[in-house]
């Protein structure tokens, strides 16, 4: 057919993906003066609590302070891991890079030099992370000091509990209470939820019709924690305007799926690249990438009847793993969705989840993936790159549980970084 | 799929203070009749006997329906699956199942069956199988191929036969539940979590039965009369105890549950009983199944990868879209076989027909046995177990379960699929009652409800509870999303407190996840991914409970 042989985009780089690994890449594309095409309908980012993890765990059970000691070890004993193939340097400029990012589009971060530190989560555990949310930062002091504080929920909110967290943490913090309210506009629904209640948080006066009702709770209270939800856009300015108004330290603590620090990140993020007009943003679904014998790729993405092409030098893959879609599971085996590329994987179905959900060593599939050379690209069977121009970061990287490890976001950001500049060392 | 009903501990047998250790004596507690074993036959004797005024006490070592009874297809067998090896049991599914849908139509979904041959398939036997079914005085018609689809439009466009038969689906949960609820009303009382430890034997039988409460390592003595063996797999073990021999041979089974319900009846390969032959309806689902594997440890049963490959690919071929379909469980359960020597061949010709053995021919007067048989048949066992203990107990009253119908007392009412979803649309305008299982809308006053009946019967409102008697967490979200919705609840109604959500969150989600092994690829696999980015990626779940490592 005439129209398919039609290119519709040109670019220096395609990026497929729109997770934390793919938002990265294209950060770290513009950022080398490339021009980028960005595509990807959905991601699960959305399902991020906004906290990102560097690493916290290795071996299985065995918590570190210090993220970057623990990959020290990690290079030495797991050289399969993407980070081995990362200097600790490197690591922490990426990571350094999007932090600086995001602050410049209104979502500060702040982390502790080479130290993970303790977060409260909705279940009342505390969670070890590296760079986190300004939102969730000023809870940090708060626990390390275990000054007295109030948790605030609200009627409606279902999957948080302030009595829960205060229930399962107050036997070593003797100055933890918890109140619940109504949330100001929402007194007559039975059934509230976080992604509404952030957006109206958004607005001035909803905010100190809050702080108004939260007020007479405080009592001695010198910190005030809440879901996380304390607006979307300007989420720093609603903190600083609750702070002010009741006189205390405010914080946020992060909320199961689908949460909002999630998709502030996700939106955020965005709106920041789109603000670089290297920057083609097409949120359309990948459908086939083809490459060509003078080294171009041809990507095809949208529905039938509105493809678009996209031809280009290079191409990232950042699709994820079952839940991005980038992974397919099927009876027979593991198959990567888009190409078909080989992916690591235990041999047959039975190896890949050990019996209890809850092993510390984790479950052998989620260590399935592709396996890339030190340049981030797909090998083959033969452990040759797949094709010269074909570069991939983030989870769908083989030999890193990220759920077990808490390596999810440093390791999207890291191998998007190291993938880009791989990218740039051959073509330009 | 295993879950409890209401029962007492065993201290609340004995007054306060003396709960019965065995250190210091015990109380002496007496009944006519012990029951061991809280299947669906041990429970359908605790109902006739009650029904003849005889008063039991049943003791179950793990939970109701927690073998066989919860682990099959919930098919209530017309007797067409036994016309050519087992006329006998052909007979006696018939009248039983004729007996049940008249007594007990609320466990009963009377939606019919079909036995289907398909290309490949023998043909002698699909032209012997109406003689035996006339035989054995079994009414079946035989539908074309064009009818067949066109009554069930998911059956393969291969079929060259179809035989509609009287086929239904039950509920052994319920049947057993309301068994229990019944004779409870009438006097009996029912101990789970309780293992019948030891019989000490005196001049002409069990004298004194030991019992032990599995969770708390209490014992206490009880001196009945008359002791019934309804242990299923089990009753090898237990007869042992009163130095009987009986050789039960088990022989596995393995079941998947789809997301949906697939057919609106019973469809059975009309072929000699083999693997992934029968497909049942269960309310919203639908289960495929069996395998046959010798086992020698009835405790220690699962379903594997390879079985569950084998029934896929096996069912495909009567039914092509179980090879696409979301599987959301995969349980196995054990079939007590009563047999005098190891056969080579397929366990499933061993005869279905059931085992009533009298200890008394061996010395043991007032010990019987009963086991071997089939969910359909269990009443008529029931009946003839208890017959045999009326004799010994000298009683002359007869049988009223053939007869007198089955109360639906609603006992075990939120396990069954569709009923908790219709008190949330009913619930009137104005009323607040949010939805805390998405997936088989379980609302706030659901659990509330089932909480309260915990807390009567001394057990903590937690997930692990509440989830064996309700559908909680068993849709596809695998109960990563209302576990913690449930847990906030309970936490906020302060019905928890402390750390035990945590603990139990991940028995829970862990209780879950064992059902699913064999079945995790496709959709399956993404939802196990997210509850493990939940729960372990942000929660640190694997890491919680265990503080030495922190």
């Amino acid at each position: 057919m005439k129209t398919d042989n039609r290119t519709d985009i040109q670019a220096d780089l395609t990026i497929i993906g729109t997770g934390m690994a793919g938002l990265s890449a294209a950060l770290f594309a513009l950022d080398q003066g490339l021009s980028v095409v960005l595509t990807g309908k959905t991601s699960s980012i959305h399902f991020a609590t906004g906290l990102m993890d560097l690493l916290g765990v290795y071996p299985p059970g065995y918590q570190w302070d210090n993220p970057f000691a623990a990959i020290d070890r990690i290079r030495k004993e797991v050289p399969e891991h993407p980070y081995a193939a990362i200097s600790n340097e490197d690591i922490d400029k990426a990571l350094g890079r999007v932090q600086q990012f995001l602050g410049a589009q209104g979502l500060p971060h702040r982390r502790k030099r080479s130290r993970n530190v303790d977060i409260i989560t909705s279940m009342g555990t505390l969670k070890k992370s590296h760079l986190i949310p300004l939102s969730m930062w000023r809870g940090v002091a708060v626990l390390e000091k275990r000054l007295p504080t109030l948790l605030v929920d609200f009627t409606g909110l279902k999957i948080y509990s302030a009595r829960q967290i205060v229930s399962a943490l107050g036997s070593n913090w003797k100055g933890l209470r918890d109140a619940t309210i109504q949330f100001p506009g929402m007194e007559l629904m039975e059934e509230v939820f976080p992604e509404h209640m952030a957006r109206s948080l958004d607005v001035a006066t909803n905010v100190e019709i809050l702080a108004r009702k939260v007020l007479p709770l405080i009592k001695d209270a010198k910190a005030v924690g809440f879901p996380a939800l304390l607006g979307m856009y300007v989420s720093c300015k609603t903190i600083r305007t609750l702070e002010r108004l009741l006189g205390v330290t405010v914080f946020e603590i992060p909320t199961p799926p689908v949460s909002v620090p999630g998709i502030r990140l996700q939106e955020l993020f965005l709106k920041g690249l789109q603000k670089n007009d290297a920057l083609l943003s097409l949120p359309e679904m990948v459908k086939r990438v083809e490459s060509f014998s003078n080294g171009k790729y041809r990507i095809t993405a949208g529905e039938s009847g509105t493809l678009k092409r996209i031809e280009s030098k290079g191409v990232i893959l950042a699709t994820g793993r079952f839940l991005g879609k980038g992974l397919t599971a099927e009876r027979t085996g593991i198959r990567e969705s888009l190409m078909g590329l080989p992916v690591v994987q235990p041999k047959g179905r039975d190896k890949w989840h050990n019996i209890h959900l809850f092993d510390p060593l984790g479950h052998p599939v989620n260590r399935s993936g592709l396996q890339v050379d030190r340049m981030f690209r797909p090998l083959t069977e033969t452990s040759m790159p797949f094709s010269p121009g074909l570069f991939a970061a983030g989870s769908i990287l083989a030999h890193c549980d990220w759920t077990r490890l808490k390596c999810g976001s440093g390791v999207a950001i890291a191998t998007a970084h190291a993938a880009v500049r791989a990218f740039c060392k051959r073509y330009k | 799929m295993p879950f409890g009903s209401a029962s007492t501990t065993l201290s609340s047998l004995c007054p306060p203070g003396h709960v019965g250790y065995m250190k210091t004596g015990g109380e002496k507690v007496e009944t006519e009749v012990l029951i061991i074993g809280g299947g669906v036959t041990g429970t359908g004797i605790a109902r006739d006997l009650a029904l003849r005024g005889i008063a039991s006490i049943l003791v179950e070592k793990s939970d109701i329906n927690a073998g066989a009874s919860g682990g099959n297809h919930g098919l209530l067998h017309s007797g067409a699956r036994y016309v050519s090896n087992d006329m006998e049991s052909a007979k006696e599914c018939m009248e039983e199942g004729r007996i049940l849908k008249q007594t007990a139509p609320h466990c009963i979904d009377d939606c019919g069956g079909m036995f289907v041959a398909l290309e490949g398939d023998d043909e002698n036997y699909v032209a012997d199988f109406p003689g035996f079914c006339e035989k054995s005085g079994l009414a079946c018609h035989f539908l074309s191929p064009e009818e067949a689809r066109e009554l069930e439009p998911e059956l393969s466009s291969k079929l060259i036969a179809a035989c509609a038969v009287a086929d239904a689906a039950v509920d052994p949960f319920m049947l057993s539940l309301e068994n229990m609820a019944h004779a409870k009303q009438l006097g009996a009382k029912l101990f789970c979590h309780t293992r019948a430890v030891k019989f000490i034997l005196g001049r002409h039988g069990i004298e004194t039965v030991l019992l032990e409460d599995t969770r708390s390592g209490r014992t206490m003595k009880v001196h009945p009369r008359v002791v019934i063996n309804a242990g299923g797999a089990w009753a090898g073990y237990i007869a042992a105890m009163a130095g009987a021999s009986l050789h039960i041979l088990c022989s596995m089974g393995t079941l998947l549950v789809t997301q949906s319900r697939i057919t609106s009846g019973v469809i059975n390969r009309l072929r000699p009983p083999s693997d992934a032959d029968i497909l049942v309806p269960g309310g919203t689902v639908s289960i495929i199944g069996t395998t046959s594997r010798r086992v020698d440890d009835p405790d220690f049963i699962a379903p594997t990868v390879a079985e569950t490959d084998h029934i896929v690919s096996q069912g495909a071929q009567m039914i092509p879209l179980l090879e696409k379909v979301r599987y959301i469980r995969a349980y196995s359960g054990v079939r007590p076989l009563v047999g005098s020597e190891d056969r080579a061949a397929d366990d499933r010709n061993v005869s279905r027909g059931f085992t009533l053995v009298d200890h008394g021919e061996t010395g043991v007067d007032n010990f019987i046995t009963i086991t071997g048989g089939k969910l359909t048949t269990f009443r008529l066992m029931a009946e003839k177990a208890t017959d045999m203990a009326c004799g010994k107990l000298g009683n002359k009253n007869s049988c009223l379960t053939r007869t007198e119908a089955l109360p639906s007392t609603m006992e075990g009412k939120w396990t069954e699929p569709g009923l908790a979803p219709k008190r949330w649309m009913a619930k009137p305008h104005g009323e607040t009652d949010k939805l805390l299982c998405e997936c088989e809308m379980i609302s706030e006053k659901t659990i509330d409800d089932i909480a309260c009946e915990l807390k009567k019967n001394n057990e903590i409102p937690d997930l692990l509870n509440i989830g064996k008697r309700s559908r909680l967490g068993k849709g596809p979200c695998q109960g990563s999303f209302c576990s913690v919705r449930v847990l906030a609840h309970m936490y906020d109604k302060g019905a928890l407190s402390g750390t035990h959500g945590i603990d139990d969150i991940k028995a829970f989600l862990n209780e879950r996840w064992k059902g699913q092994l064999p079945i995790f690829w496709g959709a399956q696999l993404i939802q196990a991914e997210l509850t493990e980015a939940m729960h372990c990626g942000f929660f640190d779940l694997e890491l919680a409970g265990d503080h030495e490592n922190r």
